[in-house]
């Protein structure tokens, strides 16, 4: 197995369904002769042309429309999205059509198409480029929404997210395209709805997805150190969501720390918070704990916007906290 | 296959009846939908065609649907009808029932058909168009000889996507028909009102499409009009533009008593009533008689009250149901 | 209210020492508080004027909630919250308003009563017990009332309830000359908490018991020449105790603790002596009996057994035991099985001394002062080897005092 990073699992996955596939194109801004934003479709337009690999202006709402009609017409696209930040120009083309196409029509017509780019905060970007937004795709019904975080997962999963019929969001992270993992060249798919235990634990449960999972491990070692063994879990996948795995996890555990990076209002980690107390009341020993990003937007001070930010430290306080230790 | 006009007058009365006879159906099927309406049997929003019959009729019945799209707004009654939906099934998704053309999960403004290439029925002011856009994509990458009309109204042309979409059909050179169907209203707004230019058949001038004014009450205009758009369209891959001016007899909607306009204004349009243009005109010509008029009349009242007995007759769909079709 | 015992989840009002006015300085006795263990005085923790007293005598309170308001002399309290305690039968329907006017709905009367208030049910009002503790707890048939939270605001938690531990149990004196009558008698706090610990005691733990004969000759002449020397009588009960506290720390397994996932052996012998009271019983405990002699033990038990009979021991004097006697020769007690004290390992049961005729080892017959002892263990921690080794060493140092010095 070979050691590959981010930006290079993810383009093995389209490299390979599109090889596989003609209907599946790639469009986006700076998709082709330019490599890519973040150079995930570097070399592409080599290889497939101009017709499957394609530029498009700077119009989101009407280049993503694109891909939902042109996946209500039989094409597979993948939409990139530059950044999530930018996809909310086209938030009405996946709330109003790709989302609920298939329901409005009885039916008769799905949008297989993907919807990828990076999400989450970065590095001195400020509060229009540095946020999460996980929370108002996985709000919708009719949206797979997926947030890897490895290499490995990553190209398992977007593999999945083309060959699937619905309409997939697919949440990557600018900071982790450069990080490295192992990746193999053979064939495979991750399904969604499974979650990853990343380590097993008998104290108090993490739970988290996509970037934070490295500051979540990073913790988890700081309170093994204390002699608190908690269960790390990767979600994967928002929708569908993994319920199976956290209450088995949380039933254990009987404690429960969760860690999303999107505002705490109204968010995935808030909405997996009732879930456990609703599924898991009779097993709780401390409150489920969240911890979200900061309530604020992002500052551009690069010692604040850490400070808005989930950390290890936070998740720590946080796991003692239900563990009565702080 | 579309009927293609020619000067042979076999074909020409072939035209005209079908043209007439998608009008009326489309008029017929709308009072009936306003009475059902009016007893309650249709909620929510209902917006109805009437007026505007000659705009549907005129440029859908160029198509060929095997190889051809339509792509719709909110009041699609007209669009869904001339593309060959039947009036049963069109009834029964306005009543919510599981007979419906969407199984009762769209109701008037999104009406659907795989089989007769219809995609909507959107209910969001310009989010169909790059939405069609996408569909001709798909045509020019598959190297499919389609082209796809995409109908809006001229609320919809101030919005972004519109904007958006005739550029990105324009620089990859997309077999797509853009018609505007100016009824001269955005809701209670007169377009005059928010428009900088009021012919708004140059607006896509600025991407390099050329588009073009059609009086949308002669049903004829407009079939010639879109036939030479979607021509060009298909065979160099040139999109087009076309401002079709119209006009609605009914509100907005059927919660709209329309009294931004005057009374004199809606008697002055109904006088260049697009139905009755035609039927004079064919008339004229020798296509029709008043007696095969009324028999026509009649057989299509007929078609739209055995609409609402199959309506009424049909099933609403099981509550299981609402989880149905959300995901694949 | 703060809590006056590590279990204490209510108290009573007994009485105010204080009343409304008073000036107050901290560490003044506000009033007398009855606990489940004992009667207190409550100190107070501010200083001011005692300007309100919300909890009235011979009410309950629950440890968090206000019994009294102090503050600056002259100070406003129309704005803070002072909902008086109340019972049931002095609570009044708010009438409605005639009609919907301009003016407020009228507020009910506080009334201060000195009547005690009906107790509440079988949930500790007002503390927090997490939903897994509450489940365990449910299961097990423990109430919660008498389990300490340790969680934050006294949130009972897991491991409160998984180390919780009934009180050993009281053996009363039979009432006398009460003449016989139907009588409904409300079980009282302190009744409560040995019902519920006691029973589950029993239920958690899997008792069994083994008994040995003792016989006395050495030892209880050795006492009668040391209390002749001394003029001052040391107590049986000394004697019993210092020989056990050395007879653990030979089997320290029997001087400790089963804590499910661990088993906690103690670094002392802290030997708790079970003592009637009228309304229950108490168990005070000599600390460290491992390092003191036995005058010094005799001079602890009576003192404690003085403030024990008038219900004045403090918490420290009463908690923390590592192993239990319970002796019972007085009353005439020839042999008997107790109920483990948990969180305790075993407890000794003591039973009356009698003279028997004993066969010796030279099979000549004699009359022997001999007495059973009835060691209860919890078989999650002590097999009967173990415990049998323990007793029959009790039974050689009790025998042959000298050998304890060895």
């Amino acid at each position: 197995m070979a050691e590959k990073s981010m930006r290079e699992a993810l383009r093995m996955a389209m490299d390979e369904e599109m090889a596989r596939d003609k209907n599946i194109i790639l469009l986006g801004e700076e998709v082709a002769q330019y490599n890519g934003a973040y150079k995930v479709s570097q070399g592409l337009l080599d290889k497939y042309g101009p017709e499957r690999v394609i530029d498009t202006p700077i119009s989101e709402e009407g280049f993503t429309g694109v891909g939902v009609g042109a996946a209500m017409a039989g094409l597979r696209p993948i939409v990139e999205w530059m950044t999530f930040n930018f996809a909310l120009m086209a938030i009405d083309q996946i709330y109003s059509n790709a989302s609920k196409m298939r329901y409005m029509s009885g039916g008769q017509f799905g949008v297989p198409a993907v919807f990828r780019g990076p999400n989450g905060p970065a590095e001195y970007l400020a509060a229009q480029h540095s946020q999460a937004l996980q929370s108002i795709y996985a709000h919708v019904p009719g949206l797979k929404v997926v947030s890897p975080s490895t290499p490995y997962d990553a190209k398992g999963m977007l593999k999945s997210a083309i060959r699937d019929d619905n309409p997939v969001i697919f949440m990557e992270a600018e900071l982790m395209y450069g990080w490295k993992g192992e990746v193999p060249d053979k064939e495979y798919l991750i399904p969604f709805g499974e979650a990853a235990v990343k380590q097993k634990g008998n104290d108090v449960t993490l739970l988290g997805f996509s970037k934070p999972m490295s500051v979540i491990l990073e913790a988890a070692g700081e309170l093994t150190k204390e002699g608190i063994n908690a269960e790390v879990i990767d979600l994967r996948s928002l929708r569908p969501l993994d319920e199976h795995s956290i209450y088995a996890s949380v039933r254990k555990t009987n404690r429960c720390v969760i860690i999303d990076e999107a505002w705490p209002f109204a968010s995935v980690g808030s909405h997996i918070g009732w879930l456990i107390s609703k599924n898991c009341f009779d097993f709780l020993d401390a409150p489920v704990e969240l911890v979200s990003s900061e309530d604020v937007p992002m500052p551009y001070n690069h010692t604040l916007e850490l400070a808005a930010q989930p950390s290890a430290e936070k998740i720590i306080r946080a796991a003692r906290r239900t563990l009565y230790r702080e | 296959m579309a009927l293609s006009r020619k000067k042979n007058k076999e074909s020409n009365k072939r035209l005209s009846l079908k043209l007439f006879r998608t009008m009326l159906l489309i008029r017929r099927f709308e009072e009936r939908a306003s009475q059902m309406y009016g007893i309650r049997k249709i909620g929510g929003f209902c917006h109805l065609y009437i007026g505007q019959e000659a705009v549907a009729a005129g440029s859908i019945t160029s198509l060929d649907l095997t190889k051809d799209y339509v792509v719709s707004a909110y009041r699609d009654h007209g669009q869904a009808l001339a593309c060959g939906l039947s009036p049963d099934e069109l009834m029964a998704e306005l009543f919510g029932k599981k007979t419906g053309c969407s199984k009762g999960k769209g109701g008037s403004m999104h009406f659907f058909s795989a089989e007769k290439h219809m995609l909507g029925g959107n209910g969001i002011v310009g989010s169909q168009i790059p939405v069609a856009t996408g569909v001709a994509l798909k045509l020019k990458y598959k190297k499919e000889p389609g082209v796809v009309l995409c109908f809006f109204g001229d609320g919809a042309i101030h919005q972004g996507a519109f904007h958006e979409s005739l550029n990105l059909a324009k620089i990859w050179d997309l077999p797509i028909v853009y018609i505007c169907e100016n009824n001269q209203y955005g809701m209670g707004t007169d377009f005059k009102r928010v428009s900088s230019v009021t012919e708004l058949s140059i607006t896509s001038s600025a991407y390099g499409i050329a588009g073009e004014q059609v009086d949308g009450m002669d049903v004829m205009k407009v079939y010639d009009a879109v036939s030479r758009k979607t021509a060009t369209a298909r065979n160099d891959h040139v999109p087009g533009f076309l401002e079709i001016k119209t006009y609605r007899y009914k509100g907005h909607s059927m919660s709209d008593p329309a009294t931004y306009r005057t009374k004199e204004e809606v008697a002055a349009y109904k006088e260049q009533d697009p139905i009755l243009l035609l039927k004079v005109q064919m008339i004229k010509n020798r296509e029709i008689t008043e007696e095969k008029y009324k028999k026509l009349d009649n057989e299509i009242k007929e078609i739209c009250r055995n609409a609402v007995s199959f309506a009424e007759g049909s099933e609403e769909p099981l509550v299981e149901s609402l989880y149905k079709d959300i995901i694949a | 209210m703060l809590a006056l015992s590590p279990t204490m989840e209510s108290g009573k009002i007994a009485q105010w020492s204080k009343k409304e006015g008073d000036p107050i300085e901290s560490g003044d006795v506000l009033c007398q508080v009855e606990t489940d263990k004992t009667t207190m005085d409550y100190e107070s923790t501010s200083e001011g004027a005692l300007l309100k007293i919300i909890a009235p005598e011979g009410s309950e309170v629950n440890v968090g909630d206000n019994i009294a308001i102090i503050g600056e002399k002259g100070e406003d309290i129309s704005e803070l919250p002072s909902e008086t305690v109340q019972p049931e039968s002095e609570k009044k329907e708010i009438a409605e308003p005639e009609q919907a006017t301009h003016q407020k709905n009228p507020q009910e009367k506080s009334i201060l009563t000195a009547q005690p208030a009906e107790s509440e049910g079988n949930f500790p009002r007002g503390v927090p017990v997490s939903p897994l503790a509450r489940k365990m707890a449910a299961d097990k048939g423990i109430d919660l009332h008498s389990v300490k939270g340790s969680g934050p605001r006294g949130r009972i938690v897991k491991k409160d309830v998984e180390g919780y531990s009934p009180p050993q149990p009281n053996l009363h004196a039979p009432p006398r000359g009460a003449a016989l009558r139907d009588e409904i008698i409300p079980v009282s706090e302190k009744r409560r908490v040995i019902a519920q610990r006691l029973s589950n005691s029993f239920y958690s733990a899997p008792h069994y018991s083994l008994s040995v004969e003792v016989v006395l000759e050495t030892l209880l002449s050795a006492r009668t020449r040391i209390n002749k020397s001394s003029g001052e009588k040391i107590s049986l009960n000394a004697f019993i105790v210092k020989f056990t506290a050395q007879t653990l720390v030979n089997h320290p397994m029997v001087n400790s603790s089963w804590e499910y996932e661990t088993i906690h052996r103690y670094g002392t012998v802290d030997i708790a002596l079970a003592v009637a009271q009228p309304d229950g019983l108490i168990t005070p405990v000599v600390h460290d009996c491992e390092t003191k002699g036995i005058r010094q033990i005799d001079h602890d038990l009576k003192e404690l057994i003085g403030k024990a009979r008038e219900n004045r021991l403090a918490p420290e004097e009463y908690s923390g035991g590592t192993f239990t006697i319970s002796n019972l020769g007085s009353m005439g007690i020839r042999e008997f099985t107790a109920i483990i004290n948990p969180p305790q390992a075993a407890i000794l049961a003591v039973g009356e001394i009698v003279k028997k005729p004993l066969v010796d080892e030279n099979n000549d017959l004699a009359v022997h002062n001999t007495m059973m002892l009835t060691l209860s263990c919890d078989h999650r921690i002590l097999d009967g080897a173990v415990s049998a080794a323990f007793l029959s060493d009790l039974k050689k140092f009790l025998e042959y005092p000298i050998e304890a010095l060895l």
